[in-house]
């Protein structure tokens, strides 16, 4: 087992690990530490790193070395990322791959630093303005959070769209034992200019058929909801009530599941690791005779709830009842959650749909 | 005897701007002093959002479409990444100077060696010219329809000017004009040192060029054209603020 390592720090030496060239960002706690590690780690390496003056600036510099062809990356924390937004919506506009990493602090506005979910329904709808999506991988620990980021990347060049890396501040802060992945290549992307103009066919947004562009788009979506949906599960056949969380939340409830268990109820999780595309398979193996899902979120109004229930609607019996145990912030304790479920199952409290 | 131009080969497709429109002759002077230095195939035109946007359509050499106000941003990452290719930020006064005025300064005081061209139309032409920081004391725009009030606006910005004084590791700052042969001529000196300038790893350079917009000025070409040399020049004076330094 590899050493232990602070997860902000793991997610930016996994980035360069994966071939990172390029990276630009702004300071903001509960990431902070991601743009200070790569401060001394890239030019070291002989990379590209920018403190730049803004969110905005930031993922603007993503956006010239994205065309540029090279693997390049940005992170910040929740109000932060609203800031990028314009940008991002600009990369999707251009088919540009990028990774940002979300290290997300619960709150509206200038927010808490308290650990949360509330950024879920902003970072798998796309975000900015426009009619698109971005890959969206959330880790539930340290090494899988260092696996996501290269498997980021990669889906991102693979598809010509966005990726990010929805993590939360009790993730970026804690420590754990992690294996780092081999260095890879840095290279850059064959579609990347670089003012010899070998590259004629590129578009400009002015001369663009919109509509044929739109079309592709979503054909290209609707091939990664196909092939790249993931998740942990367990005890699905047999589960009465399926408890669906991600992230942290996600590894808490995967705890609470295996005591509950140990009490004689028959309950099932499904972790989604993908948001963006939502893990909807993930549900075609529940018990056909499940009597609930139950949401657990670190938010307060529910979120992912929604995405549950489109889901059921879509693929099962949408008449199911779903529950949201949403915690408003912090990581939900194994207890809590234990407790809450029990509440549900006498009947205690009501549906959301 | 006068010199016949050539039209430089990067120049393909006609851009449509409005007649007497300062634009062209800039698109113009930029693709003439890529093409005598022998910068075609070794350039990126980055552009921002404005009339002059209509110009990726029409130029035949790497170029890229930024957001509003972020060229300079965009430009940051284009040269760190390819250090020797030549880095033209095209943008308005609204563009960089407005909007994007963050990023602006924050290249320049930066030092990134990018070349940062803005044409100052004294108005946002695109839209439909509404007041913009270069907007000149009681000039009428569509958002300032009774006069710019710089008692409640503030007085137009001298960006050439605040960087040569304030950011002294600037390597080269201009601002020129469309508005006369000779005023042609000098504004092409000044965006060919910029580059040179670049070229050499010198550092940022700028140039400003002060542009007739007759089309929202409400005027002909002729009489745009004259506001420059008359109007604008007053407050706008032309010349080189910060020059190479001989090495
Ligand atoms: C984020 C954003 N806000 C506003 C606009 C609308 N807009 C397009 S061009 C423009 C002004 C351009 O003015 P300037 O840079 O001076 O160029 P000009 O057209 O005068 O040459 C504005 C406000 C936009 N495209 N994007
Ligand atoms: S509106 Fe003004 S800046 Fe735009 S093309 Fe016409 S004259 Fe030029």
């Amino acid at each position: 087992m590899g050493d232990m390592i602070k997860g902000n720090h793991a997610i930016a030496e996994a980035a360069l690990r994966a071939g990172a060239e390029f990276y630009a960002g702004y300071p903001i706690t509960p990431s902070t530490e991601i743009v200070e590690y790569l401060s001394e780690r890239m030019p070291e390496l002989g990379r590209v790193f920018i403190q730049a003056e803004s969110e905005g600036a930031s993922i603007n510099m993503v956006i010239g070395a994205s065309a540029s062809g090279a693997r390049c990356f940005t992170a910040s924390s929740s109000v932060g990322m609203t800031l990028k937004q314009e940008g991002i919506s600009h990369l999707a506009d251009m088919n540009l791959p990028f990774l940002a990493v979300n290290v997300t602090r619960y709150g509206n506005g200038l927010g808490t630093l308290d650990t949360g979910q509330s950024d879920y329904n902003r970072d798998t709808r796309g975000g900015g303005s426009g009619d698109y999506r971005n890959i969206v991988l959330s880790p539930s620990g340290l090494q899988e959070a260092v696996d996501l980021v290269g498997l980021a990347f990669d889906l991102a060049d693979k598809y010509r769209v966005g990726a990010i890396l929805h993590t939360e501040a009790a993730l970026g802060q804690m420590m754990e034992p992690c294996d780092m992945p081999e260095f890879r290549e840095v290279k850059r992307r064959e579609d990347g200019i670089n003012g010899d103009y070998t590259i004629k066919n590129r578009v400009s947004p002015l001369t663009a058929d919109r509509r044929k562009e739109a079309i592709e788009l979503k054909e290209r979506y609707e091939i990664i909801k196909a092939n790249e949906q993931r998740w942990e599960e367990g005890y699905l056949e047999d589960a009465d009530y399926v408890i669906v969380a991600y992230g942290l939340a996600g590894r808490s409830a995967m705890g609470a599941v295996e005591q509950i268990r140990a009490e004689g109820h028959k309950v099932g999780f499904i972790r989604p690791i993908t948001l963006w595309p939502f893990p909807e398979k993930a549900f075609s193996k529940v018990n056909p005779n499940v009597k609930g899902y139950i949401s657990v979120e670190e938010n307060a109004l529910g979120q992912m709830v929604d995405d549950i229930a489109l889901t059921l609607k879509k693929y099962k019996n949408s008449s199911t009842p779903i529950y949201c145990l949403a915690y408003a912030f912090g990581i939900p304790t194994m207890k809590k959650i234990k407790e809450d479920f029990l509440r549900i199952n006498a009947g205690e409290l009501k549906e959301v749909y | 005897m006068a010199k016949k131009r050539k039209l430089p080969e990067m120049l393909g497709k006609q851009i449509s701007f409005c007649p007497g429109c300062g634009h062209g002759v800039v698109v113009r002077l930029i693709a003439e002093c890529i093409e005598e230095l022998g910068q075609t195939n070794n350039v990126i035109w980055n552009i921002g959002v404005g009339c002059y946007s209509l110009a990726s359509i029409g130029i035949n050499a790497d170029k890229f479409d930024s957001l509003h106000g972020k060229a300079s941003a965009t430009s940051t990452a284009f040269k760190k990444l390819n250090p020797d290719t030549l880095i033209i930020s095209y943008q308005g006064d609204g563009d960089a100077y407005n909007i994007g005025i963050g990023e602006s300064i924050s290249t320049a005081y930066r030092n990134e060696n990018i070349t940062v061209i803005t044409v100052n139309n004294t108005n946002y032409g695109m839209t439909g010219g509404q007041m913009s920081a270069t907007t000149l004391p009681g000039q009428m725009t569509t958002t300032s329809p009774k006069g710019r009030d710089c008692a409640t606006t503030g007085m137009p910005i001298k960006f050439p000017e605040l960087v040569a004084t304030q950011f002294p590791n600037a390597a080269y700052v201009a601002r020129g004009s469309v508005t006369s042969p000779a005023n042609v001529n000098k504004l092409k000196k000044y965006i060919k040192n910029a580059f040179e300038a670049q070229l050499n790893n010198e550092g940022y350079s700028l140039v400003e060029v002060l542009s007739p917009c007759p089309t929202n000025w409400g005027m002909t070409p002729l009489q745009s054209h004259d506001r420059v040399d008359n109007e604008i020049m007053t407050y706008y004076p032309l010349g080189e603020f910060k020059k190479r330094e001989v090495k």
